[in-house]
């Protein structure tokens, strides 16, 4: 099966080819955002380097979100568009258990976690299972106070997961429960969202597959806070 | 430039520019063979005008649905397609993003030409598909973003000869709509309402300079709302109506006279109407009438034509498709683009 992964859902944008258990091809940035305008471009460069042509791909899978609106609208876009226009099975994956992937073999839980400001994060909590990262609960928006302070109560040493440890990681390290990951480990690598897209169930409905956003449009919160009153 | 415009062609469009998810196919240039559009206007109405970040969410989950609906009631396969024609800007950001990468996307996998196309040369574009154009021409451009008059002299060429100075012309109509209490989207509202009543109340006209083709109705829209606060300060029963039909009478005077100075100026041999705001019914009757008394041809789109849509985009892309304009996947949306370098 050959499988094309899209990861543009946060600062790093990422693109990978796979065919079983072979990476074809992999592309990953961590430096501008402006995936509207290098998404494109990256694709069509790392499944011609794979010795492909689109339509011999199998398979789309896309990481769906949580992360930056925008950037989720540019992938999810473009993988659902072509999974349509391809007769392609479509795979959605989220966007923090790509960057989980990076912390097997760690001895405890691995949180990976994108900024979400103000004071917010977006988190989940991950732990290996025969080999697998398996969710421990599920992804969520969260104040990062409470998120420490519900991690702090568990029973093992927990591995932060970021790109934004200029933010947080000051605070993360006065956790006694707390390591950090280095800075291989806290990119999302689209080749690790290849492999377990692979392996997941693809989207019954291309049409209508939409971004996880795990936050509501900010006009859409105030108007039903309005209504509840 | 001469083009040959009689070229046979199939032109996929694709327009995500505002509210609208809209995907039409049109042959050469002229034919709608289909028209799909997704309109968000229920969506938006709660919010009293449309929400950016709500849009941009309908966007993803329409476009593929909008889009297959216009290739199948076209049927036409994609081999057949000439090439795909999407709205680069003028509009929301994150809106046109979802048409520009879907467009890019149809472009990649079929391998097909990509064209970029300005908004406005699309609701231009609508005319042709009634009527072939004549050059030079006029045409007045109004709607909820815009109030321009173009010049061209032939396909595919744009000179803005008159702009609004401040706000648009539907702007204006959302704006005195709100202050009337009358729900979203406000024109056709105030279209309604002024056929009961009559032009009784003396609104400002803005003609700027002599011989300006500009325009301004800021200062109309302040006088609507400041009218309407007296009034009610002085206990006075307000009549909407006829606020309605006087403040229409104000736009569709200055719109129609700058038209038709712009159209004579250039020795127009015919004039065109573009927008959302050209679908209401007094500025239709008006610039009939002048058009008529100065025997020049003048060409108004169905009203389903008039507000976003992707045919007139496919329209417009057809004649970048047949200049040679075309964009490579890197194609980014712009919310701000320039009609001239079209
Ligand atoms: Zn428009």
């Amino acid at each position: 099966m050959n499988v094309l992964a899209i990861d543009s859902s946060n600062l790093v944008m990422g693109v990978a080819v796979t065919e079983e258990q072979k990476v074809l091809s992999e592309l990953i940035t961590n430096n501008k955002k402006n995936h509207s305008e290098r998404l494109m471009p990256a694709l069509a460069q790392m499944v011609q380097a794979a010795g492909l042509k689109p339509s011999e791909l199998d398979r789309i899978v896309v990481a769906e979100g949580p992360g930056s609106y925008t950037g989720l609208r540019i992938g999810i876009t473009i993988a659902k568009t072509m999974a349509w226009t391809l007769k392609k099975e479509l795979v959605g994956v989220s966007s923090l258990e790509v960057v989980a992937q990076n912390g097997r073999g760690f001895e405890g839980y691995v949180a990976p976690f994108f900024d979400a400001r103000r004071g917010q994060v977006f988190a989940g909590l991950y732990e290996q299972k025969d080999g697998k990262m398996v969710p421990t609960v599920p992804d969520r928006l969260v104040l990062m106070e409470n998120w420490l302070a519900e991690l702090a109560k568990r029973d093992r040493p927990v591995l932060f997961l970021s790109n934004d440890f200029d933010k947080w990681g000051e605070k993360l390290s006065s956790e006694a429960f707390a390591v950090l990951g280095d800075s291989t480990q806290n990119l999302p690598r689209p080749a690790e969202l290849a492999r377990i897209g692979a392996t997941k169930e693809p989207v019954s409905n291309v049409h209508h597959f939409l971004p996880v956003y795990l936050r509501l449009a900010e006009a859409e919160a105030k108007w039903l806070a309005k209504q509840g009153r | 430039m001469k083009l040959n415009v009689n070229q046979k062609t199939l032109i996929l469009g694709i327009e995500t520019s505002c509210d609208e998810t809209a995907a039409a196919v049109v042959e050469n240039g002229t034919v709608i063979r289909s028209s799909a559009v997704a309109s968000q206007i229920e969506v938006h109405r709660r919010f009293g005008g449309v929400v950016p970040e709500i849009a941009s969410r309908h966007h993803v989950d329409q476009i593929t649905v909008i889009c297959e609906e216009a290739l199948s009631k076209s049927g036409v396969a994609w081999e057949d397609l000439d090439g795909i024609a999407v709205t680069q800007g003028p509009g929301l950001i994150g809106a046109l993003l979802v048409g520009v990468n879907a467009a890019k996307a149809l472009a990649y996998a079929h391998q097909l030409p990509l064209i970029p196309v300005h908004h406005i040369t699309g609701h231009i574009y609508a005319n042709r598909i009634v009527r072939e154009l004549h050059f030079p021409l006029i045409a007045l451009v109004v709607s909820g973003g815009h109030t321009e008059l173009v010049h061209m002299k032939e396909h595919g060429s744009y000179e803005v000869i008159g702009t609004t100075r401040d706000d648009a012309a539907g702007e204006a109509f959302d704006k005195v709509a709100r202050t009337l209490g009358l729900p979203y989207p406000g024109g056709p509202e105030i279209d309604r309402l002024a056929k009961e009543g009559s032009p009784v109340i003396d609104f400002p006209r803005a003609w700027l300079e002599e011989g300006s083709l500009d325009f301004s109705f800021s200062g109309l829209k302040s006088a609507v709302i400041n009218y309407v606060h007296n009034e009610q300060q002085r206990g006075h029963k307000l009549n909407h109506a006829d606020i309605a039909a006087s403040f229409q009478e104000s736009v569709s005077e200055v719109l129609v006279k700058k038209t038709m100075m712009a159209a004579e100026r250039v020795h127009a041999k015919q004039i065109l109407v573009a927008g959302g705001v050209s679908a209401n019914s007094k500025i239709r009757l008006e610039i009939e009438e002048a058009a008529r008394t100065r025997s020049i041809p003048l060409t108004i789109p169905p009203l389903a034509l008039c507000t976003d849509n992707a045919a007139m985009i496919a329209a417009s892309g057809t004649i970048g498709f047949l200049k040679g304009t075309r964009a490579d996947l890197s194609l980014n949306g712009r919310a701000n683009l320039n009609i001239e370098d079209f």
